[in-house]
């Protein structure tokens, strides 16, 4: 399978925070990509370089075939790019707004193609609206249907689903495998487990650095946690899990501690060393104990505790 | 075909620029009012009739007719004669000193001459440093000058009356030898209107798109740079033509200043001149980062504009590095260029020198906002 995006050992530098850190990524063509990391990790200003917005400072790599430096006009016109802030015009209405993009495209058959747009958003009646009075949710997929409107062969969507309600975000992934049953490539930052679920594979990056790709399942297994979930005996005893988490936190051999639902996950890396930190608490009365497997969140917890650890030891700011 | 489809961007840019122009109601009314109340206030302000500006007489005639002339002078309500009996040395110093604005000089045996009907000179010196301030007082002098005597040219030398002045009025204008008059000012209005809004506006044109995020998506469009500087400025000729019409408009009715030139030429020069403003503007949207900056830009180069194209200060009067940096303001030679074409009938040919310069500072410019053109976030 071929890359639809290539790069290698990407750089960007801001003042004096390194953004993003040699950055190397392939997103398989035909596929769609979750990316994730924490707020600041250089999500956002990685896909700023993919599409030519910002210059890289290091690394380079090719999208489409085209290379990210010199052929970036080249590239512009086979990418969608729907930005992590609304910037479509608000003072423009619905229909203004796709009319603009699509004649910016050279398109043909504008008023057509609009019209089967809005048709296909639901938002013909309000075709007349201006986009600064929609709401967050419809503002999104107003954003979404103006950035494909011209059909591109990778989309990259910047937390495309940021304060959508579950039902609409469902439906904007029912459109995003559609397009990418059609050939689409996409790359998409979110910050929600489930939508990273539904992706092809993932690329989590922190501290401007790429951590972890592959599918859901290869990262967990490639963080090789075990875990354990704890239950309180007592339902009603609410503190007795905080108390262990805090009584846990920084126990050599114990990685990740994160409240699940009623539950606490406590995992490590070495299963030896786990079970020796936690061998006084086993038999605790309060406490029911039981294995578990880890899950997307405890690996990517784990994986920025890691990093934030080599950070600090490397001494880096964090 | 790909000018065929820089043509389709273009359109999709004036189509969205026009629109949002339209919805934003404020801005489109000051742009159409503004012309109008600059008018009011730089063509009222100097249409105001200045009266009673002091005047030193110099009377070496001590004969009827001076005296008649000197309360003439003062009747007419235009001049305060604060030195009547003055001297050429004391009058000097005191128009020097600004305290006289007028030296007015009374030859010896002028009532005599005039008797004799030999039309003596009579010198009327003016400060026209100010010469908005002047210029009316001066407008007046020739009407006073037809008919001061008249009461006293009475009996035998009543035939003095009919034809020419019994004397001749020789005004020697100093330190502004240029002498500015209203008629200077309001056609020099049209550049200077132009010039504020025309930079203002497009000054906001890229950093508005920056500071709202949008610039973000056109960047990613196939729009290329001259595209969107075309785009943005296309509309703005529109307004400017139309800001145009009513100030000449106005000039003709208002003001009834004279018309002498082509109505054609003088509407290519506007042209010229508008994209020029608006090339500096946008060239200010490129370089500012945020408004504000572009807004800061934008006033710090209307400033000098007005200062140093000859519109407040006579051009001539200026000290040389002053007149040079008046050199590459579009303003100083659209002036010439108007009040050529307005006052005098100037032709293309007499305008040639101030149409090339435009044309060379509107090609510097654009050429330096492609270049300056971002085409990235960074
Ligand atoms: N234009 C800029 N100038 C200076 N620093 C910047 C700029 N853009 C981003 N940064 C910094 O670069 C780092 C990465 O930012 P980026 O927006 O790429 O993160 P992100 O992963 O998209 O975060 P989020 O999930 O919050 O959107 C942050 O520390 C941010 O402050
Ligand atoms: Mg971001």
């Amino acid at each position: 399978m071929t890359a639809a995006i290539r790069v290698r050992d990407l750089s960007k530098r801001f003042g004096a925070r390194l953004a993003v850190d040699a950055l190397s990524l392939d997103v398989p063509r035909g596929r769609i990509m979750g990316f994730l990391g924490p707020n600041g990790s250089g999500k956002t200003t990685t896909l700023r370089m993919l599409c030519g917005l910002l210059t890289p400072d290091g690394g380079g790599g090719s999208c489409l075939g085209y290379d990210l430096r010199t052929q970036a006009a080249r590239i512009k016109r086979h990418i969608g790019y729907m930005t992590q802030k609304f910037s479509l015009y608000e003072d423009l209405t619905i229909q203004e707004n796709l009319e603009f993009i699509a004649r910016v495209h050279g398109l043909g058959g504008v008023r057509m193609l609009v019209s089967e747009t809005l048709a296909r958003l639901g938002l013909q009646d309000r075709r007349r609206q201006l986009a600064g009075q929609l709401s967050g949710g419809w503002k999104q997929r107003l954003a979404l249907a103006a950035c494909t409107l011209h059909r591109p062969q990778v989309l990259l969507l910047d937390e495309p689903t940021a304060g959508v309600d579950p039902a609409a975000r469902r439906d904007f992934w029912d459109e995003i495998h559609a397009l990418a049953a059609e050939g689409m490539t996409v790359l998409v930052s979110t910050h929600y487990m489930d939508e990273a679920e539904r992706c092809h594979v993932l690329a989590y990056i922190a501290y401007g650095k790429l951590l972890a790709a592959g599918s859901a399942q290869e990262i967990i297994d490639r963080a090789g946690l075990t875990l354990y979930s704890v239950h309180a005996a007592d339902p009603a005893d609410g503190g007795a899990l905080g108390a262990l988490a805090a009584q846990l936190r920084g126990c050599p051999g114990v990685d990740v501690i994160a409240p699940f639902g009623n539950a606490l996950h406590v995992g490590g890396v070495d299963a030896r060393a786990l079970d020796g930190a936690l061998s006084p608490v086993f038999d605790d009365a309060r406490f029911r104990w039981a294995a578990s497997s880890a899950s997307l969140e405890d690996a990517f917890i784990h994986l920025m505790a890691r990093a934030r650890a080599a950070g600090t030891a490397a001494g880096a700011p964090s | 075909m790909s000018i065929l489809a820089s043509l389709h961007r273009w359109y999709a840019l004036i189509i969205k620029e026009l629109i949002q122009m339209r919805r934003d109601r404020m801005t489109f009314s000051m742009m159409l009012s503004v012309p109008l109340m600059q008018l009011a206030l730089f063509g009222f302000a100097v249409n105001s009739d200045p009266k009673n500006l002091p005047a030193a007489v110099i009377d070496a005639d001590r004969g009827p007719f001076g005296r008649a002339f000197t309360s003439a002078l003062e009747v007419s309500g235009y001049f305060d004669i604060v030195a009547r009996d003055s001297n050429e040395r004391e009058a000097g110093a005191l128009m020097a000193s600004g305290a006289v604005q007028f030296v007015i000089t009374i030859p010896e045996g002028f009532s005599r001459d005039v008797m004799r009907g030999d039309r003596p000179a009579l010198l009327v010196e003016a400060d026209a440093t100010d010469p908005a301030a002047t210029s009316n007082a001066l407008g007046n002098l020739g009407l006073l000058a037809a008919t001061a005597l008249d009461r006293d040219l009475s009996g035998p030398l009543a035939s003095l009356r009919q034809g020419p002045p019994p004397f001749e009025l020789v005004v020697h204008k100093r330190y502004n030898e240029e002498g500015n008059t209203q008629f200077n000012v309001v056609p020099g209005l049209i550049g200077v209107v132009l010039s504020s809004t025309m930079v203002v506006m497009t000054a906001m044109a890229m950093t508005r798109e920056r500071e709202r995020g949008t610039l973000e998506n056109i960047l990613v469009t196939p729009i290329r740079p001259f595209e969107m500087m075309m785009g943005k400025i296309s509309p703005y000729i529109l307004i400017g033509l139309v800001q145009t019409v009513i100030i000449l408009l106005a000039s003709a009715f208002l003001f009834d200043v004279p018309f002498q030139g082509n109505l054609a030429l003088l509407f290519a020069c506007c042209m010229l001149f508008i994209c020029a403003n608006l090339a500096i503007g946008f060239i200010f949207s490129t370089i500012a980062r945020t408004q504000l900056q572009a807004m800061q830009m934008a006033s710090t180069f209307l400033l000098p504009s007005i200062l140093l194209s000859g519109f407040m200060f006579p051009f001539r009067g200026m000290p040389g590095w002053a007149q040079a940096l008046g050199e590459a303001l579009p303003l100083t030679h659209f002036l010439r260029i108007v009040r050529g074409i307005i006052l005098k009938g100037s032709t293309l040919a007499d305008v040639a020198f101030d149409v090339g310069m435009l044309v060379a500072i509107l090609l510097a410019i654009g050429f330096l906002s492609l270049r300056l053109y971002r085409r990235t976030l960074d």
